[in-house]
């Protein structure tokens, strides 16, 4: 201790540091978020000369509103299949990468792909994929049988959605792949060792050591995928512009239209506070039992 | 462990019996590269036909390759001033990032208290709200003081978006330097600053490289706050550019749009390529273990 007494301690930093960055963090982004929440109990339009604040009458409007409704239910459709998805196929993809396969090293690369491509390029990519006349899809399906004839899966009421959500997957596996891989590794081998003295299967192996041990990483992935999914906007919007007919229209895409189509930025703000609350609720609920557990 | 064991000891029979499995594994690793990839490889396929063939044909590799529409998507589509646009905007922005966050990461992985209380705080809630939310505020700040349209609003934007990722990824890598290194130059005479220049500055730069790239593929990625703040189509970023060609327009322009994509994914590949190892491992030392 005597030897430390003429070091003020690690990360001793004088205040003023802090200061460049604190303006401009707050300025851009504590204070827009709180004129944001404010601005959802207005009647602000584009243009408006002057507002008036209106309590609770955007939300009532909202709960009146059968596009709100429609918004969210695909909203929550997308966010759960692609949260689901992307879990589910990543774990799958996580052990593959972890068993010590041929080429593993070649695959751990190939598999980053979509996660380097800019949002908007998927988009491009894959109405490219789905295309009717052009479509990779449509060909191949076409000449394996499947199809008789072929599918405008973006423009289709039944086929829009599905073909959304398999574009979320395939945009959302890598980064949860690398992250329940990382956990994979960071399970000790004796563990197994030990299972396998004991004669465990494969399957129990995964069911009894794997999987208990690798429930924090997969929350947690399961928690950011959600909040994610559910403010999602650039991907769905250059593969169908919420189209056709709504049926893939996320709350972020109706949102948006609310605020830059029609101006009414008072719900468009509302909107935002419904799904801030939607997400905070069912991400509180998920982790609470990890945070629970992580106090000492 | 299992290396002091020879592999001839091992008893044959059980391999034998898990052969089958493992050419199973192997077929579904290989579907799930051909999901992951392909499309990608089609994006380039594509780039490369003539636009009659793109229709017509249906086949996988274009029959006479041709680089015309990479020559359309630079003289009609603007691919190239779009680009340099993008870079010039996730350029600055990945360094003032930097800039920033360094002094707070530092206090943030050394220290414990009410303010990295605050900010951890402010991490997590960024990610939970949506754009839409603070969109309109900031539009009307920045009109304010005369950044909309203007690459200067849109750079000071991506630096307040992405400041709290690359906080919670540079704090991490500076959590790994052990704080015993610190200590040790400070009992031999260093003040606080020459601590962190010649301690703690050199062992943090492989850090800092992947936390810039980050910020600046983040950057060079974004499509929302660059398609509402600019206005004019001589400072419109790649990502914007090229969500305009859609409808009729698009349909007769997909050699272009397709070359264009080609053109606007490299960046990202190549840095990606380039980083992953270091860019996944940030992740999880800022992410999973603290």
């Amino acid at each position: 201790m005597t030897r430390r007494s003429r070091y003020a301690g690690p990360g001793h930093v004088p205040l003023w540091l802090f200061l460049p960055t604190l303006i401009p963090v707050i300025a851009l982004s504590v204070v827009p978020l709180v004129q944001g929440l404010w601005m959802g109990f207005t009647d602000y339009t584009l243009g408006a000369t002057q507002t008036r604040f209106i309590w609770f009458e955007n939300f009532a409007r909202m709960l009146r509103d059968s596009q709100f409704w429609a918004s969210f239910g695909v909203g929550a459709i997308w966010t759960l299949s692609v949260t689901a998805g992307v879990v589910i196929f990543g774990m799958g993809l996580a052990l593959l990468l972890n068993a010590r396969l041929p080429l593993q090293g070649l695959a751990r690369v190939l598999v980053l792909i979509p996660w380097a491509i800019p949002p908007i390029i998927k988009g491009v990519i894959w109405r490219l994929v789905y295309h009717p006349q052009a479509g990779f899809l449509n060909n191949w399906l076409l000449a394996i049988g499947v199809l008789a004839q072929p599918i405008d899966w973006l423009n289709s009421f039944t086929w829009a959605l599905p073909a959304v959500v398999l574009v979320g997957i395939w945009t959302g596996l890598p980064q949860a792949t690398v992250v329940l891989l990382a956990g994979l590794q960071s399970i000790p081998d004796e563990l197994f060792e030990a299972a396998k003295l004991d004669g465990a299967s494969p399957w129990a192996l995964f069911r009894f050591v794997t999987l208990p041990l690798l429930m924090p990483v997969i929350l947690a992935t399961v928690a950011l995928e959600f909040m994610w999914q559910f403010n999602s906007f650039g991907l769905v919007y250059t593969l169908t512009e919420g189209g056709p007919a709504g049926t893939t229209r996320l709350p972020m895409l109706f949102a948006y239209e609310e605020a830059f189509r029609f101006g009414n930025l008072a719900y468009a703000s509302a909107l935002g506070t419904a799904m801030v609350i939607v997400v905070g609720v069912i991400v509180l609920y998920t982790v609470r039992g990890q945070i629970r557990g992580e106090k000492p | 462990m299992t290396s002091s064991v020879n592999p001839a000891q091992l008893p044959k029979p059980r391999r034998a019996k898990l052969q089958p499995l493992r050419a199973l594994m192997g077929l579904a690793l290989l579907g799930y590269v051909l999901f992951l990839a392909f499309p990608l490889v089609w994006l380039l396929a594509t780039a490369f036909k003539p636009t009659g063939e793109i229709f017509t044909t249906g086949e996988f590799l274009p029959r006479v390759p041709t680089v015309e529409n990479f020559g359309e998507a630079v003289r009609d589509l603007g691919v190239i001033g779009s680009a340099w646009n993008t870079f010039i905007v996730s350029f600055t922005s990945a360094i003032l990032t930097l800039a920033i966050a360094m002094p707070i990461s530092y206090t943030l992985a050394r220290r414990s208290g009410g303010f990295n209380r605050a900010i951890m705080i402010w991490i997590l809630v960024s990610q939970t709200f949506p754009l839409i939310l603070i969109i309109v505020p900031l539009f009307l700040i920045l009109a304010r003081v005369g950044l909309v349209n203007s690459h200067a609003g849109l750079v000071i934007v991506y630096i307040v978006w992405s400041l709290p990722f690359v906080l919670w990824m540079l704090q991490g890598y500076i959590k790994s330097i052990p704080v015993e290194l610190e200590e040790a130059a400070t009992v031999d005479g260093a003040t606080q600053l020459q601590v962190i220049r010649f301690v703690l500055l050199p062992l943090i730069v492989p850090g800092l490289v992947a936390t810039g790239l980050y910020a600046f593929i983040n950057a060079w990625n974004e499509f929302f706050f660059a398609l509402v703040l600019l206005k004019s189509p001589e400072l419109m970023t790649i990502q914007v550019n090229l969500s305009r060609l859609r409808g009729l327009e698009g349909l007769a322009r997909w050699g272009p749009l397709a070359a264009g994509s080609v053109l606007a994914t490299l960046p990202t590949l190549v840095l990606f390529a380039f980083m992953q190892r270091r860019l996944v491992s940030g992740l999880l030392t800022g992410g999973v273990k603290s």
